[in-house]
């Protein structure tokens, strides 16, 4: 069963000098022949699909089209051409601290932000104290929201939006969230959530997380698709090469040919890194001061085969 | 799918029962005396009003308290009303560039504290027309018809001026302006009658003048105007309420762009 299905999905942006001037700028520019709206294309013939379950992986650098394609999926915003068909409800963790109100205390806000994504009553008093129990603001409840540090609410912010059960959740940045323990557990629930056939968008700029978290991968680079498929590593490999190298491939064959040159280049990298460590070793013996070299050797030993430390006792 | 659809709505109704709780507490937190304030103000301006204007405009007329407190409350009601409504949508803008909602929401929920705030500030009019010597006819009853055009009105004008704002951040000065000069327009402090008759039938043109004058005939003539004028507020209500709900529908994935 496809949730998410795009096909040739194309998004233009509007943007220029319309933004901050007022009706009587207006009107004296477009008298001038001076108003000019840029027109531009944000997502350009995107088509992927995802089924129940997935977790697509969404990796481009800044200005990829990553975010309005969230919107659009989202229903925020709507594709200028081509279709989105969505299946379910979606709780889309975008910019997640904005949109609280200051002078309210942490329930009302709580309440309001359930409101907003969608929830009834019922289901919010219900779930209200497990949201506050997982934030960790059992103290800060009625409190006005001004008042919490940023940590907190992103805090409260997160755990709203993953506490509730949707069939479809877009993270976009969101798992750096609060101090290290918070971001443990809110990993955890993520995968927790995800387990449980919830089928997922993650916007990430940590490589290793999308390797780690995804089934499928959506590559764009400045609108356009460069690629979509469940070869996670492959894609993954390729798109760092691509980082390092800034070449773009442009068909699968390329894909490929990247990925190996990026695992070629891993493990010259590697080797080059135990010949400097050899070298720094050989260096130590070589002087006269013994014990300095042992205590070298023996870390290095330490650190990559502790196993024949053990076995000598 | 009926099923989903009653979620939906009641998902709808509890967010508008949130949010008008989040419009009460930010109208009245900064004030201390709160609701108290938003009477005690338009009572000041109609004291002022009255002492000063009385010896110009009512000399021969009877009932001029009643006749500047009816044409002020109409009047405050609609200012109130559509200022609030206008910054619906960009004083929400950090919240529906990010979710989905529907934004009428927004609107709606800053017009029920107005709807709110005129329902008491009518209560002190009633009162106030008592003290005035005004014998209440049957006809009071129907002040009910004014209050629901006008309220319609207002939400109608409220979309039209918050999806203005939307675009061009200057149209809370233009309006201030507007608002002043639909104020003298408005023969809140004088009659119309000093006027030639084609211009008397120019104000009928004003809205929110129609809507005053049937309260004030309802309310001191004692009698129920005539079906023209049920006609002619019927159909402002719902020329704005149409022209909003349009620019809603047409604009509501493009009000993104400009925030």
């Amino acid at each position: 069963m496809k949730v998410i299905d795009a096909k040739g999905v194309s998004i233009r942006y509007i943007t220029g000098d319309f933004k901050d001037i007022g009706l009587k700028e207006y009107v004296v520019r477009k008298l001038k022949g001076n108003y000019h709206v840029v027109n531009f294309w944000a997502d350009r013939d995107i088509t992927f699909s995802l089924d129940q379950g997935d977790m697509l992986g969404i990796i481009g650098g800044n200005g990829a089209g990553k975010s309005t394609l969230l919107k659009a999926i989202a229903g925020i915003m709507v594709p200028t051409k081509g279709k989105i068909k969505v299946k379910g409800t979606i709780a889309a963790l975008l910019e997640l601290a904005s949109g609280f109100d200051g002078d309210l205390t942490v329930k009302e806000n709580t309440y309001l932000r359930g409101a907003f994504l969608g929830y009834t009553r019922a289901f919010m008093d219900e779930m209200y104290g497990k949201i506050i129990a997982f934030a960790e603001l059992e103290d800060f409840q009625n409190r006005p929201f001004k008042q919490l540090s940023s940590g907190m609410k992103s805090r409260l912010a997160f755990s709203i939006a993953c506490l509730v059960d949707p069939d479809i959740m877009i993270l976009d940045e969101v798992l750096s969230v609060g101090d290290g323990a918070f971001r443990k557990k809110s990993g955890d629930k993520m995968k927790e959530i995800l387990s449980h056939g919830v089928t997922g968008i993650l916007v990430s700029h940590s490589i290793s997380q999308v390797r780690e978290m995804c089934n499928k991968i959506l590559w764009l680079d400045h609108g356009r698709q460069i690629a979509f498929g469940d070869n996670v590593q492959e894609l993954c490999d390729a798109y760092e090469e691509f980082l390092q190298t800034k070449r773009l491939p442009e068909n699968a064959e390329e894909i490929t040919a990247l990925a190996e040159e990026h695992a070629l280049r891993v493990e010259r990298e590697k080797a080059k890194k135990q010949e400097a460590e050899v070298k720094k070793l050989k260096a130590l013996l070589e002087s006269d001061d013994e014990e300095v070299a042992l205590k070298a050797a023996l870390r290095i030993v330490r650190q990559k085969k502790p196993e024949l430390l053990k076995e000598k006792k | 799918m009926l099923k989903k659809k009653i979620r939906k709505l009641k998902a709808n109704r509890f967010l508008f029962e949130e949010l008008v709780k989040r419009d009460f507490k930010q109208k009245y937190k900064r004030t201390v005396l709160g609701m108290g304030w938003s009477i005690l103000s338009p009572l000041l301006i109609l004291l002022v009003m009255r002492l000063i204007f009385t010896r110009f405009f009512g000399r021969d007329m009877p009932f001029y308290t009643t006749y500047l407190f009816a044409g002020n409350l109409m009047f405050n009601f609609f200012k109130e009303s559509t200022s609030g409504g206008m910054t619906a949508l960009r004083g929400n803008s950090a919240i529906f560039t990010k979710i989905n909602v529907p934004k009428y929401l927004f609107l709606l929920s800053k017009n029920v504290s107005s709807v709110f705030n005129f329902l008491l500030s009518m209560v002190v009019f009633f009162v106030f027309a008592a003290i005035d010597g005004v014998t209440f006819k049957p006809s009071c009853l129907m002040i009910f018809y004014p209050i629901c055009t006008l309220t319609v009105f207002n939400i109608g004008f409220g979309m039209i001026l918050s999806a203005m704002h939307v675009f061009f951040q200057d149209t809370k000065y233009l309006y201030d302006i507007f608002v002043r000069l639909l104020l003298y327009m408005s023969a809140i402090f004088y009659d119309v009658s000093a006027y030639p008759e084609q211009v008397q039938r120019l104000f009928l043109l004003n809205p929110v003048y129609v809507n005053i004058k049937y309260v004030r005939v309802i309310v001191i003539n004692g009698t129920v105007p005539s079906l023209m004028y049920h006609g002619l507020l019927l159909l402002y209500a719902l020329i704005a309420l149409g022209i909003g709900a349009l620019i809603y529908k047409k604009q509501n994935h493009r009000f993104l762009y400009y925030v």
